[in-house]
């Protein structure tokens, strides 16, 4: 099996897909949204460790990819809990209403 | 072949991602973040990660998304209103991204050694990845599971109706 797309291409659109995630996470104004980019830029930075491991044929980078998945499904479900939980207190979900902690 | 591939898959990835910032509905950007995902376990076949491939599957465009989409519909989520937003990630965080993706670029271009594939064996496969996941690593993996019961646990304790207290004195 012949691998002929260069590995950088791959940490390329790794870069490209965490910077769309950042710039959701500054752009978008509903909470649940905000949280969705997280999820865009852990995928992001996945798809780099995949593209290291298969670079350097390392198992550890892979495995490292299991238990960010795993963190991230805990994230995930602690995370809309919190956003139930806020949406019960505030009733609304957009990011410019719930900014008590703002400075 | 895995050229074509790669183009279609990374073009999905970079449609839902941009098409996840333009839709204002929360649901279409559940569902353009499930086509990124997809796409990218797709990627990871390329890469000769088939556990990885079939666990993003499983976990994030299953588990993880349809709890996302549950949520946005349990919550009746609307339209978001267009509002200004915080004039400081717009004066200095769109630029801070335009300068971190340039240095991503430059720094994955340019620095000598990335991308360039060693000779070894090809493909790690799934027997090693678990052998190294259940001999070498079987304690982070357990620590893992008492993780995910405690995320369970604080998920419960959080999403339920009022306060705990309340309910135990009522």
């Amino acid at each position: 099996m012949q691998q002929d797309v260069p590995l950088t291409w791959y940490l390329l659109l790794s870069a490209a897909l965490f910077c769309l995630g950042i710039v959701g996470f500054l752009l978008k104004r509903n909470i649940i949204t905000v949280f969705m980019s997280i999820e865009l830029m852990l995928n992001a930075v996945n798809l780099s460790f995949v593209t290291f491991a298969h670079q350097w044929h390392a198992v550890k980078g892979q495995i490292f990819v299991f238990f960010v998945m795993m963190v991230a499904a805990a994230e995930a479900a602690v995370g809309l809990a919190i956003i139930i939980a806020v949406f019960r207190v505030r009733n609304t979900l957009s990011v410019d209403r719930i900014d008590l902690m703002k400075l | 072949m895995h050229l074509i591939i790669f183009i279609v898959f990374a073009g999905c990835c970079l449609a839902g991602a941009v098409n996840l910032l333009l839709q204002t509905h929360p649901i279409n950007s559940a569902l353009s973040l499930i086509v990124v995902m997809t796409s990218l376990a797709v990627l990871y076949l390329l890469l000769g990660a088939e556990f990885l491939a079939i666990a993003q599957i499983i976990v994030y465009a299953g588990a993880i998304m349809v709890l996302f989409v549950f949520v946005v519909m349990l919550l009746n989520a609307g339209r978001e209103e267009r509002t200004l937003g915080s004039r400081a990630a717009k004066m200095i965080g769109l630029p801070a991204v335009v300068v971190l993706l340039a240095l991503f670029a430059t720094v994955i271009l340019h620095v000598h050694g990335f991308g360039v594939s060693s000779a070894s064996q090809p493909i790690t496969d799934t027997a090693e990845l678990s052998a190294v996941l259940f001999r070498d690593l079987l304690l982070p993996f357990e620590v893992t599971s008492v993780l995910i019961l405690i995320a369970i646990l604080g998920a419960v304790a959080l999403a339920r109706l009022g306060n705990g207290d309340r309910t135990v004195s009522k």
